[in-house]
C-alpha cells in the first residue's frame, strides 16, 4: 500500500465485551488486540457469530467495550463524553450490508445528512454532496430515492455518504454480503480506488475470503470471540496455522467423511510452494495411465497453489509407483491413504 | 323532515362534528406527538433507554385507554368546566375529547415510529448524531407515510368519540342523531346523521391514504 506507514490509527488494546441478560451472560469478544496503520487496508474475516461485527462497532462504540481500550487517532474513545463521541464518529465513515440509506431522502439528501449532522450549511454540503457523487460514479442519480437504485448503487451511495465529512476511517460491515459477484467486484475496486487517492484506511469486516484476497494488505481472523491468527494476507492465506483459520481457508476440508473405494488413494497437498500449472494432467501423460480424481479443493493466490485433491491411483503397481516417484521429483508432498480416506 | 330549520341544524351539527375532532386532533397531536417519541426513545432498545420514564409513562397511558369514553366524559366534567368555562357544548367536549385521545395518539406514533428500520438509525449515529438529531432528521421523516396513515385513523376515531359526547349535551351530529332520533324517535333524522358520519369517516380516511401514499418515497 503506497499510503501505509507504519503508525497505528486505531489500537484496540484487551477489548472484551460480554453481552450480559438476566440469566447468562455471552462473551461475543475476549482479549482482543490489534493495530490498524494509517492508511492500510486492513480486513477481520470470521464466521457468522464469530464476534466479528461486535467488533467493528466497538471502534466507533456503537458497542460499548465491556473492558479495554479502543484508541482512535490518539484518543481513547471509552473515555470521550457523549459530545466529544459524536465528533470523534465524524471522523469514522461506516458502511452496511443492508446500505441504511434514508429511504425519505434521495440520494444527494442522503449525502448531506452527515453534513447536516455536523453543522455544514446547505450550500455547501449540496456542493461536497455533488463532488462526492461524481466520485462514485452516479452524478446523474442525485434526484433518485434508494427504492429507485440497485444494491451496487445504493451501496455507492452509502459510500459517499460515508466520506462526506473526510473522515480518517472508514468501516465496513458486511459491505458487499448483499451484492452479487460482478458488483462485488466493482465496489471493491472503487473501496481500492479511495484508500489510495484519499488515503483513508479501511476497515473490511467479512466472512468472503475472495474480499480479503483482492483489497486486503493485512488479515485478521476471528474465530469464537478471540482473534485467532494476525499478519499480511499471503502469509495467513498460504499458511494457516490453526485449525479455525484451516476451516474458513479450506471449508472442504474440514468435513469428517469417509469415503471408501476401491483402488488406491493418494492425498496431493498443495501449499503454494508450486505454481498453479496442469501437475495431475503432466503426471498423466508422463506415466501413461489415467487417474480419477476424487475430491479436490484448491485455490489459487497470486498464481500459487493452495488446498489439497484426492486421487484414485491405478491398480497396477508398477503403474501407482513411477505416480509418486513423479510426484516427488515434482516436490509435491502427497499421503498414501489406502483404500479410504477422511475428507 | 327536511325542513329548512332541519338542514340548518344539520349543517351546525356538521361544523361542530368538525370543529371538536380538528380541534381535538391538533391538541391530541401537540401532546400525544411527543409522547409516543419519548415511549420510542426511553424503551430499553431505544436509543436513550430510561425504564423509570418508560414505564411511568406506559402505564399513565395505558390506565387513560382503559377508561370507557363516556365514563371520562362524565367523571371530568368538573376539570372540563375549569379549563373550558361550562360543561356543555362542543368546546366543552373538546377537553374529554383530548384527554381519551392524547394517550391513543401516542400509541399510534409509537407504532410508527417503531416501524424505522434499525439500520438506518445505528447508521445515524454511526455519523455522529446526537439523540435530538435522530429525532428530528431520521424517526420523524423516515415514519411519515405511517404517521399520516395514523393521523387518519386518530381523526376517524376522534370523530366517533365526539358523536359519543352528544348523549351529554356535547354538541355535534352526535347530539342531533340523540336528540332527534332517541329523544323525538325521528329514526330517519338518526339515520342520516349516521349517513353523514359515515361520508366524513370515508373522506378523511381517503385523503389520508392518499396523502401517506404521496409522501411515501419508499413506492414511486
Amino acid at each position: 500500500m503506497p499510503n501505509t506507514d507504519q503508525t497505528p490509527i486505531i489500537q484496540i488494546k484487551g477489548l472484551n465485551k460480554t453481552f450480559k441478560s438476566d440469566a447468562s451472560a455471552v462473551v461475543a469478544l475476549d482479549d482482543i488486540n490489534i493495530d490498524i496503520m494509517h492508511g492500510e487496508i486492513f480486513g477481520v474475516i470470521g464466521l457468522s457469530g464469530a464476534g466479528k461485527s461486535t467488533l467493528v462497532r466497538c471502534i466507533n462504540l456503537l458497542e460499548r467495550p465491556t473492558a479495554g481500550q479502543v484508541i482512535f487517532d490518539g484518543r481513547d474513545m471509552t473515555q470521550l463524553s457523549a459530545k466529544e463521541l459524536r465528533r470523534a464518529r465524524q471522523s469514522i465513515g461506516m458502511i452496511f450490508q443492508g446500505f441504511n440509506l434514508l429511504m425519505q431522502r434521495n440520494a444527494l439528501d442522503n449525502i448531506c445528512f452527515p453534513l447536516e449532522l455536523a453543522g455544514v450549511s446547505r450550500k455547501a454540503a449540496v456542493k461536497r454532496a455533488e463532488e462526492l457523487l461524481e466520485t462514485v460514479g452516479l452524478s446523474d442519480k442525485a434526484k433518485s430515492y434508494p427504492s429507485q437504485l440497485s444494491g451496487g448503487q445504493k451501496q455507492r451511495i452509502a459510500i459517499a455518504r460515508a466520506l462526506a465529512n473526510n473522515p480518517k476511517v472508514l468501516l465496513c460491515d458486511e459491505a458487499t454480503s448483499a451484492l452479487d459477484p460482478t458488483t462485488t467486484q466493482s465496489i471493491l475496486a472503487l473501496l481500492k480506488e479511495l484508500n489510495q487517492k484519499l488515503g483513508v484506511t479501511v476497515v473490511i469486516i467479512t466472512h468472503e475470503m475472495k474480499v480479503i484476497e483482492q483489497i486486503c494488505s493485512r488479515v485478521a481472523i476471528i474465530a469464537e470471540s478471540r482473534i485467532v491468527e494476525m499478519g499480511m494476507v499471503e502469509d495467513v492465506f498460504r499458511h494457516p496455522k490453526t485449525a479455525a483459520a484451516k476451516k474458513l481457508i479450506y471449508p472442504m476440508g474440514q468435513q469428517v467423511e469417509t469415503f471408501t473405494g476401491k483402488g488406491n488413494f493418494v492425498r496431493l497437498v498443495f501449499n503454494g510452494d508450486v505454481t498453479a500449472r496442469p501437475i495431475v494432467a503432466d503426471m498423466v501423460l508422463t506415466c501413461g495411465a489415467p487417474v480419477s480424481i476424487a475430491f479436490a479443493d484448491t485455490k489459487e493466490i497470486d498464481g500459487m497453489t493452495y488446498g489439497q485433491m484426492i486421487l484414485q491411483m491405478p491398480d497396477n503397481p508398477a503403474t501407482y509407483q513411477r505416480m509418486l516417484n513423479y510426484l516427488d521429483d515434482e516436490g509435491i508432498p502427497y499421503n498414501e491413504e489406502g483404500e479410504s480416506y477422511v475428507q | 323532515m327536511f325542513s329548512e330549520q332541519m338542514i340548518l341544524v344539520t349543517l351546525q351539527g356538521l361544523g361542530e362534528s368538525l370543529y371538536m375532532t380538528l380541534l381535538s386532533t391538533l391538541v391530541a397531536y401537540i401532546i400525544g406527538l411527543p409522547l409516543g417519541l419519548i415511549l420510542v426513545v426511553t424503551d430499553k432498545n431505544g436509543i436513550h433507554p430510561n425504564a423509570p420514564v418508560n414505564q411511568i409513562l406506559g402505564a399513565i397511558i395505558n390506565i387513560l385507554r382503559s377508561v370507557p369514553f363516556l365514563i371520562l366524559l362524565v367523571a371530568i366534567i368538573p376539570f372540563t368546566r375549569l379549563i373550558a368555562g361550562t360543561s356543555i357544548g362542543s368546546t366543552a367536549t373538546v377537553v374529554p375529547l383530548v384527554i381519551a385521545a392524547a394517550p391513543f395518539v401516542a400509541r399510534v406514533v409509537e407504532g410508527s415510529i417503531k416501524e424505522v428500520d434499525r439500520g438506518v438509525i445505528e447508521a445515524s449515529l454511526s455519523m455522529g448524531a446526537s439523540t435530538m438529531q435522530v429525532v428530528r432528521k431520521v424517526l420523524v421523516p423516515e415514519a411519515m407515510p405511517s404517521l399520516l396513515t395514523g393521523l387518519a385513523l386518530s381523526l376517524t376515531t376522534i370523530l366517533s368519540y365526539s358523536a359519543m359526547a352528544g348523549f351529554v349535551a356535547g354538541g355535534g351530529l352526535g347530539a342531533i342523531a340523540i336528540n332527534y332520533g332517541y329523544y323525538r324517535k325521528e329514526t330517519d333524522i338518526m339515520l342520516l346523521m349516521v349517513v353523514i358520519l359515515v361520508i366524513i369517516v370515508q373522506v378523511f380516511q381517503g385523503i389520508g391514504n392518499w396523502i401517506a401514499r404521496r409522501a411515501d418515497k419508499r413506492i414511486h
